[in-house]
């Protein structure tokens, strides 16, 4: 049969995340390969205008679902999106659009949905792809698999295939200005019923308006070598000078120094910034899993001995409380804050 | 309420992969196991929900009989009833796990269902938003918090940048996230306990999977970083390699 792929990205208040760049260009990539057609659905209001811009990553077609339209037929009062019905929408649309290949970001919300559009249309499902392309006709999917400690290549069985991609690893490809055509696509000819709405979001808390490590492309993370959590401002302040969001090993996020929500390992959030800066973290196997994958690591420990300096590109021996200053300065000089 | 927990095993998280002879699994030798972390959290809510509105805690486990030590650590901790939905062969994907633990749950109709948000080994994150997709059930994953009022849910879900509040009602499915709650330690007697729960076996529903695994690998070794040892000396160097090397700032 002739493949057809279908990308799903998400707006947010009229703008794409960086996510939608990333999967429209996967998509268009993954398209070439297997020499098919590729269709994007987005859900969103006030996002038209932006949608044609997608055509500068080589999107053709954009169909567009008006997210208050769909909200409306939500049995929840205060409704803001609700995860089944956003994969009801996928699921008929790739039914409708005659699409055997769905592409969604691994984003919170694509994670919690693309099990639910793996079941309804029958697809085979790769959640947290990294890598994705086609041989012979097939696609090829890579996954990491304990924590990141290994990597493994999937076939699918069978021509129907969702795979959600990991955000912050495929590179968004502008190919032009091209724009592209947008079509809505009415709620109601999707079948909605009652049941696609059995949980709905009331509510989106910013946990602060501080950078969150998973969206971040800097991360100053720090650990139980800066003794207490007074001495955290060092890492807010290389933080500051960078841009960069604040992270944490459990240690200090168990011993009550910093919020959960910037835990990075295993039982954290998994990252792959461009740059990530250690600062009094061990390495154990633990957090590694969860920040291995950035591009460029450095690592401040006064133990050269410690694990962190096996994946460091560049390690600093020495005392936190002496470098991390210095460090902090010299930066301040060549980034001129 | 009948709440029934679903608990794999997993190897444990210090665990060093190596990739075994097939080039498609990990070499198991030397592995020890555990109940997958994240159950933990499913199993401890569930018997706090027990506990607080009386019923009962059942942890099923689609697995070979290794898959029998997670359902003991679940007795240990104070669950009930265990099922082993008995698999032919330990190489199975996560639509099969779903697939098989959603027809046997379907025949139980339980209140509330309770999984870990995901099992750290293949990561699949996929096993409770597929059994609730299979016996239309609502679902909500990556659960921090938990607030149920007769049949009314209010969960928190945890989402890059911060948190979704969801609403929902039971019968439902719930993924557990670090947070929710803390674990309890199986006490002496709990364990002594556990010792004479018989674990009930289950025949398989399906077998067939959805992907085959063609290779696994270790991801890329890095090459040798550069290691300074001057202290704040070396801080000015550094700066001009991030800047000029590694062009990240
Ligand atoms: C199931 C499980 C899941 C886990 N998940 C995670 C996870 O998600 N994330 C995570 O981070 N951990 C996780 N851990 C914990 C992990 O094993 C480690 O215990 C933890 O990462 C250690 O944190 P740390 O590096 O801050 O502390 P330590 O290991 O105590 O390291 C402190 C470091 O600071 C250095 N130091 C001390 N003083 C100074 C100084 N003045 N200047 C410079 N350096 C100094 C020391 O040399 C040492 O290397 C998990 C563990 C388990 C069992
Ligand atoms: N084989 C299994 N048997 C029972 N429960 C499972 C099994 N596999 C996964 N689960 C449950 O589903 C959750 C998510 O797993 P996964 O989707 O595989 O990452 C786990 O935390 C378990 O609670």
């Amino acid at each position: 049969m002739s493949n057809k792929i279908l990308a799903f990205v998400e707006s947010k208040d009229g703008k794409f995340k960086n996510s939608a760049f990333e999967v429209v260009s996967e998509a268009k990539k993954l398209a070439g390969e297997l020499g098919c057609e590729f269709d994007v659905l987005t859900i969103g209001s006030g996002v038209d205008s932006e949608a044609e811009n997608l055509g500068a990553y080589g999107a053709s077609k954009v169909l567009v679902v008006d997210l208050n339209e769909l909200n409306g037929k939500s049995k929840f009062a205060g409704t803001q999106y609700s995860h089944p019905a956003f994969a009801k929408v996928i699921a008929e649309t790739a039914v409708k659009q005659g699409a055997n290949i769905i592409l969604i970001s691994g984003t919170g919300l694509g994670k919690e949905i693309a099990p639910r559009v793996a079941i309804k249309t029958d697809s085979a499902f790769c959640q947290d792809c990294v890598a994705l392309h086609a041989e012979g006709g097939n696609i090829i999917a890579t996954k990491p698999v304990y924590a990141g400690k290994s990597l493994i290549n999937l076939k699918f069985n069978g021509d129907k295939v969702l795979i959600t991609l990991r955000p912050n690893v495929f590179k968004p490809v502008k190919s032009g200005d091209a724009k592209a055509s947008v079509e809505k696509l009415d709620t109601g000819s999707l079948n909605l019923t009652d049941k696609d709405f059995s949980s709905a979001v009331k509510e989106v808390v910013v946990s602060s308006e501080k950078l969150d490590v998973a969206e971040a492309d800097i991360i100053v993370s720090g650990g139980r070598g800066l003794r207490g959590p007074e001495n955290f401002n060092l890492v807010e302040n290389l933080a500051g000078v960078l841009g960069a969001a604040t992270g944490a090993s459990r240690a200090v996020v168990d011993a009550g120094w910093r919020p959960h929500g910037e835990q990075v390992g295993q039982t954290g959030k998994t990252v792959s910034p461009s740059l990530y800066i250690a600062i009094g973290i061990s390495g154990a196997i633990q957090h590694l899993a969860g920040m291995s994958s950035s591009k460029c690591i450095v690592a401040i420990n006064k133990d050269k001995d410690a694990p962190i300096f096996q994946i460091a590109d560049y390690g600093m021996v020495g005392d936190a409380f002496e470098i991390v200053p210095a460090f902090t300065d010299e930066l301040k000089k060549v980034l001129g804050s | 309420m009948k709440i029934i927990v679903g608990v794999s095993l997993v190897p444990d998280s210090t665990t060093k992969v190596k990739i075994g002879a097939d080039n498609k699994s990990i070499d198991e030798n030397g592995v020890s196991y555990i109940l997958n972390p994240y159950d933990e959290f499913a199993v401890e809510e569930a018997l706090q929900l027990k506990e607080k509105n009386g019923g009962e805690v059942i942890a099923v486990s689609y697995g070979t009989d290794k898959a029998k030590e997670a359902i003991k650590k679940a007795f240990q901790m104070g669950a009930e009833k265990g099922v082993l939905i008995k698999a032919p062969s330990a190489e199975f994907d996560t639509y099969t796990a779903a697939k098989n633990l959603a027809d046997y749950i379907k025949g139980q109709n339980p209140d509330l269902i309770l999984f870990g948000k995901t099992s750290i080994d293949f990561d699949g994150l996929s096993v409770p938003a597929m059994v609730a997709e299979m016996i239309d059930y609502p679902c909500i994953n990556v659960v921090v918090k938990l607030d149920i009022n007769g049949n009314e849910i209010t969960a928190e879900r945890e989402i890059e940048g911060g948190k979704e509040i969801v609403v929902s009602n039971l019968p439902a499915v719930i993924g557990t996230q670090k947070g929710i709650n803390n674990p309890r330690y199986p006490n002496l007697k709990s364990i002594m306990a556990s010792k004479s729960k018989p674990i009930e076996e289950a025949a398989p529903t399906y077998n067939g999977n959805k992907y085959d695994v063609v290779e696994m690998k270790l991801p890329a070794a890095k090459a040798a970083g550069k290691i300074f040892s001057n202290g704040a000396a070396d801080a000015a160097e550094v700066v001009r390699l991030l800047r000029e090397e590694a062009k990240v700032i």
